[in-house]
């Protein structure tokens, strides 16, 4: 039996592609118009422009040679390296460590994170805490340590820890080996995949994080990109709203600029990582 | 050696098999160490930190006087905080901006996903529709700071939106310091950054759907409007509840990030909600009433839980699925 579709059906995916189409454009032209304006030599900002209005470089040399911009690229790149190194063995143990069935205080742990993930101090009792008790105040340790441990993500890779035949951990244990051997010559190399996940959900989060910085960071010399940028594309123009413009003299272009140099890495990884990201993601939701 | 094997099937006592437990486990019990560790410091320490909501709470001085612990319990048994943010005059004006939002957000940013991943379910050409998937994700992971700086130059009276809507009729003006235009491009920014991510999780449910039940309803003669109510329709309604309930139980809770960074002076009237109200109070300028809005955030944790609550309670009754 051939499936004839109706002349309803045919209306309906006519206008069912040029939704996606329509989607597409949304999703992707914001990005490239603020490509295009960041290369314009004078961008006209109201216009839907495909191409850049005259085309320059010297946008990109002014804000890849302010100071702001470098040192903060530097301390994101420190903190999404080390962050996520930080974030990747702590959370490959919390994993591993529930998986271990005859382990007496799985339950205790398993208990200790889930309930994390209900309840928590909220941000002011854990400003205190951190600031009045910890003395994490100006510490870059406050970008690297709080929210090591993702429950979420530490369930995704349970799951697939769990997933990996025991079988194989037997014959390690058979020749003597403990479980830290298990984990290091089976569990890790079996799990490539969910670890390249874990990299680039925590990857990303540290670079697009700046909340934590703008708490305890403030006024000193650790700042992140999103921090700078904020306080060059946010806070100067609020101000300069207020005050007929004497704060914010930075031309759009720059501005522009400014946006693509905090988001270009993204933008390149992208579609490389996307795949995994929705992997991850489903992985996560089939356990719920 | 009768009597050893007699002791040997006697249970050992609780001291000698906690220490066979742990020399057993003993690598394992130093891998939990890290973790524990950072569980206790780190997010449970906070929690302890909590009870400055029902203090009236001073910051260490040189005496050694007044942190969390030391600091004098609050008026009305330790309820001060709270009844003086049911007595102030921002009270209603906080409750009322950040349901509104919440509710917008229910109305439109909860089904996009939905409708969104049922029309990306009937594209069939598999190589468009890895190209839509791709690029409706792309702005889940942009930075907040970038977004709303887009947003900002967007809707500036030179912005290219700002173009657009003048385009359609509108005024032209800056529409960031517009009261009235705030809530729609709050939320509607919201829909952008999220219709394509959202949508994961109902594309998975969709493809978990029998695709016999549909070579049958076809064979049945049911259309695909049929087909949509009948079988695609209460595939995913166990997902769709479950998530709804979730939103619901999130009611007060309207993200800081994004409101800290779009709201100004000119519409922090409208855009005030809790979660950002607590932050000012605490960290705007002149203000560092910590104990005042940790109570603020206590209350909205409290509401969130009632109304997740009952919000489960009723799903169950009517479709029979529900969170717990």
């Amino acid at each position: 039996m051939v499936y004839k579709p109706s002349i309803g059906e045919k209306v309906f995916n006519l206008f069912n592609i040029l939704f996606m189409a329509l989607m597409i454009f949304i999703c992707f032209y914001p990005f490239w118009y603020c490509v295009t304006c960041s290369l314009s030599k004078q961008a006209d900002t109201a216009s839907l422009m495909l191409l850049p209005n005259g085309f320059t470089l010297a946008t990109y040399k002014d804000v890849l040679a302010r100071e702001a911009i470098q040192k903060g690229y530097l301390v994101t790149i420190f903190v999404v390296v080390v962050g996520t190194i930080i974030n990747l063995i702590m959370t490959t143990i919390a994993a591993f460590l529930l998986t271990r069935k005859n382990f007496a205080i799985r339950g205790f742990l398993t208990w200790m994170m889930l309930f994390t993930m209900y309840f928590g101090g909220g941000m002011i009792p854990t400003y205190i805490v951190y600031t009045q008790i910890l003395g994490l105040e100006g510490s870059i340790l406050v970008l690297l340590i709080p929210g090591c441990i993702s429950v979420y993500n530490m369930i995704v890779m349970r799951t697939n820890f769990n997933g990996i035949p025991t079988s194989l951990e037997e014959s390690v244990k058979v020749d003597g080996g403990n479980d830290m051997h298990v984990l290091w010559h089976i569990i890790i190399p079996l799990s490539k995949a969910v670890i390249s996940v874990m990299v680039l959900f925590y990857g990303v989060g540290h670079w697009n994080s700046w909340f934590n910085a703008s708490l305890y960071l403030q006024g000193t010399e650790i700042q992140p990109l999103q921090l700078r940028l904020r306080e060059i594309l946010i806070l100067g123009q609020t101000a300069a709203e207020g005050d007929a413009g004497d704060v914010s003299t930075m031309a759009e272009n720059i501005k522009y600029a400014t946006i693509i140099v905090a988001t270009l890495p993204i933008l390149l990884v992208y579609p490389v990582i996307q795949k995994y990201f929705v992997k991850g993601v489903m992985i996560g939701a089939v356990k719920g | 050696m009768n009597e050893q094997s007699i002791t040997l099937k006697k249970k050992p006592n609780l001291g000698r098999r906690i220490g066979d437990e742990i020399k057993r486990n003993f690598v394992l019990y130093l891998m939990a160490i890290p973790v524990i560790v950072y569980f206790v410091v780190f997010v449970y320490l906070p929690m302890y930190g909590l009870i400055i909501a029902f203090k009236d709470y001073r910051p260490f001085n040189r005496m050694g006087q007044g942190g969390i612990w030391g600091s004098p319990w609050a008026d009305y048994y330790g309820f001060g905080n709270f009844v003086k943010f049911f007595q102030s005059p921002l009270f209603w004006s906080v409750i009322k901006n950040t349901i509104y939002i919440s509710l917008l957000g229910t109305c439109f940013s909860f089904p996009a996903p939905i409708i969104f991943a049922l029309m990306l379910n009937e594209i069939k050409n598999l190589k468009y529709k890895k190209i839509i998937q791709t690029i409706t994700y792309l702005p889940h992971f942009i930075s907040m700071v970038v977004i709303c700086s887009m947003i900002i130059r967007f809707f500036q009276t030179e912005g290219i939106l700002t173009k657009l809507i003048t385009l359609l009729g509108g005024e032209k003006q800056n529409y960031m310091i517009n009261e009235d235009a705030y809530r729609p491009i709050f939320v509607g920014s919201g829909i952008w950054q999220g219709v394509g991510w959202g949508s994961i999780i109902y594309i998975s449910a969709l493809s978990s759907i029998d695709q016999e039940l549909y070579e049958a309803a076809v064979i049945d003669g049911a259309g695909k409007w049929k087909q949509l109510v009948h079988i695609t329709i209460p595939g995913i309604l166990s997902t769709i509840v479950i998530l709804l309930i979730m939103n619901i139980g999130s009611i007060l809770s309207v993200g800081y990030e994004k409101t800290i960074l779009l709201q100004n002076d000119k519409t922090a009237s409208v855009a005030r909600v809790i979660s950002s109200y607590t932050y000012d109070l605490s960290f705007g300028e002149g203000n560092s009433d910590f104990a005042y809005s940790s109570a603020i955030g206590i209350f909205q944790s409290v509401v969130n839980i009632i109304f997740l609550t009952i919000a489960n309670t009723i799903s169950k009754k009517v479709t029979d699925s529900g969170l717990f």
